[in-house]
């Protein structure tokens, strides 16, 4: 009796951090859902959505995001699916050293890295002068400032967190099931489809996820990278309350911002118990 | 040219493809770390538009490298003063989430209540959400309740974001560790506090210091939440250099740069030394 009253005490233990959270995190957040409903006459209101979503400006502002996540996601996901199956494959030392390949610009500031990129994709930055001395491009190419450039450098900030969650899940395959599957007659692509690609489908669901949303709310890579003439979500937030000081158009865009991260966290977590849940049908029907 | 071996069971064994695997695992490799190393070269120059200091790279001439960045960032008394408010903000905030986490890491682990994965999943939650709404909302919340020391609203909003980081790591550690042994301390006749804090901490501190090390580094590198807490006079360290590249760019930004990045190779050093890089990132 006396054991379990301890057992239960330990729970308040948490109360401190929790208390913490609550009120600087939550509550904050609550805050800011209130902003963006409630108008200048103190009412409910969803005038300020109405009003975002009536802007055709602010669907370009919308569309350059998405595109931006969607691309960077897609490159990431290209780049890291192949570099985490080379890595599986290689041995512990090569594996160990694209382990801190990866991990040590990760611990980086993301400062830093624009800031490298601002150098490394100048005119007659590094990589002008490489394409330009392997016959790639005639004159350099306009790299700052543009959307290539921005995807360049969000893709290097970002590729650790596909590879990482892709590489934990290829580590663990076993390799036999893709033997047995060709040594019954499947080709390498169905023996791909079938057995491989499922199999490492939640470290893509994770690294995925981890990535877009990512993307979405990344405000230095953009604005050291292409700059004001470019508007993403979170550089107009930025901009509505450190110069406009536009409280309701503000919060509703960090509202909409906040929905998008958390849909892709959300969405990405059901798929993920949906696989685990087909897997688990599978091996048991087998 | 050899004779191609029959009957192979998967890919890999194949002459080029494990060619194919090399220059892929290469060229990554030159992408990941280019943008470093150039950072690095950049802060040794001469010259004051971002030039590498010795075009070859083969037989690279010393005498035209320079420290002259390193001491124009020692003489500026503006990037010393952010430097000291960001050091400041980033080991106060580890230290109350060093305490505030392990609480809960503890609470989490030997806790029997229901709704202990709802509650970490709350509690590392904050790591999921745009930096930049969280710094929003807050800029929001602390006007709202009159707060304006900038040092306070730093070290609150980033604890923020450390705290996760703390709660997660020491919590996977406690569950590591052997509660048995604190039962055969007191049996041996140690008080139950004495047991705790002679055999649970020295188990727990390679996870508090990791954590803790990481915690810091995620503190100074903080922008998006620093943007909205700081001011035009107080400011810390990554909000400045954004600053000053935007309006003033010159290689003592990569002298500082350089500096945060061996920061940052220290810091793994140590908690590879301590706990195994593998361990540290769980995904």
């Amino acid at each position: 009796m006396k054991y379990k009253k301890i057992k239960r005490s330990i729970a308040w233990l948490a109360l401190p951090g929790v208390g913490f959270l609550s009120l600087v995190f939550v509550v904050p957040l609550l805050a800011l859902l209130a902003t963006s409903l409630i108008g200048p006459d103190n009412h409910f209101t969803l005038s300020g959505y109405v009003s975002f979503f009536s802007d055709k400006f602010n669907f370009g502002v919308l569309s350059n995001t998405l595109k931006i996540a969607t691309w960077v996601t897609l490159i990431c996901l290209l780049i890291g699916y192949c570099v985490a199956f080379a890595m599986a494959s290689a041995s512990p030392l090569i594996q160990a050293i694209m382990f801190l390949i990866f991990i040590i610009p990760l611990s980086v500031g993301v400062v830093v890295k624009a800031f490298a990129w601002t150098i490394l994709l100048r005119s007659n930055g590094l990589v002008n002068r490489i394409l330009i001395s392997m016959g790639i491009a005639d004159e350099p190419l306009k790299l700052l400032f543009t959307e290539s450039g921005l995807i360049i450098g969000a893709v290097h900030v970002f590729l650790p967190f596909m590879v990482l969650p892709i590489f934990a899940v290829v580590r663990q395959l076993d390799h036999r099931l893709a033997e047995a599957a060709s040594t019954l007659g499947a080709n390498p692509v169905r023996t791909f489809v079938k057995i491989t690609l499922p199999l490492t489908l939640p470290g893509v669901v994770a690294g995925c996820s981890f990535v877009f949303s990512m993307t979405l709310s990344m405000y230095v890579i953009p604005s050291l990278l292409i700059g004001d003439r470019y508007q993403t979500l979170p550089g107009l937030i930025a901009r509505a309350y450190l110069f406009m000081r536009d409280r309701q158009n503000g919060s509703v865009m960090a509202v909409l911002l906040l929905s998008m991260a958390i849909a892709a966290v959300v969405l990405s977590a059901l798929i993920t118990r949906q696989l685990q849940r087909s897997q688990k049908t599978l091996a048991s029907s087998v | 040219m050899n004779p191609v071996k029959p009957l192979r069971s998967s890919g890999f064994h194949l002459k080029p493809l494990k060619l194919l695997q090399f220059f892929l695992l290469l060229g990554v490799a030159i992408f990941m770390l280019t943008p470093l190393i150039v950072v690095l070269l950049v802060s040794f120059s001469q010259s004051a538009v971002f030039n590498l200091p010795s075009a070859n790279w083969f037989d690279p001439d010393f005498s035209q490298w320079s420290l002259k960045w390193y001491r124009s960032m020692l003489n500026r008394k503006e990037l010393m003063s952010t430097f000291s408010l960001s050091i400041f903000v980033a080991v106060t905030a580890t230290l109350v989430s060093l305490v505030l986490g392990t609480l809960c890491a503890y609470a989490l682990d030997r806790g029997t209540f229901k709704g202990r994965d709802a509650l970490l999943a709350f509690l590392v939650s904050p790591l999921m959400m745009p930096g930049l709404v969280l710094g929003v909302a807050m800029l929001q919340a602390f006007r709202a309740i009159g707060l304006y020391e900038v040092s306070i609203a730093l070290i609150i909003g980033h604890i923020v974001i450390t705290l996760p980081y703390i709660t997660r790591t020491v919590h996977a550690s406690l569950n590591l560790f052997d509660m048995g042994l604190i039962e055969a301390a007191q049996t041996l006749g140690t008080a139950k506090y004495q047991a705790i804090l002679k055999v649970m901490v020295p188990a727990l501190s390679p996870a508090f210091l990791t954590s803790g090390l990481f915690s810091f580094l995620a503190s100074m590198d903080n922008y998006p939440i620093s943007i909205f807490l700081t001011t035009a006079r107080e400011k810390t360290l990554p909000v400045e250099i954004l600053k000053l590249l935007e309006e003033s760019p010159d290689p003592t930004i990569a002298a500082i740069s350089t500096c945060l990045i061996f920061l940052s190779i220290l810091t793994l050093y140590i908690a590879q030394r301590l706990v195994g890089l593998k361990r540290l990132v769980q995904f």
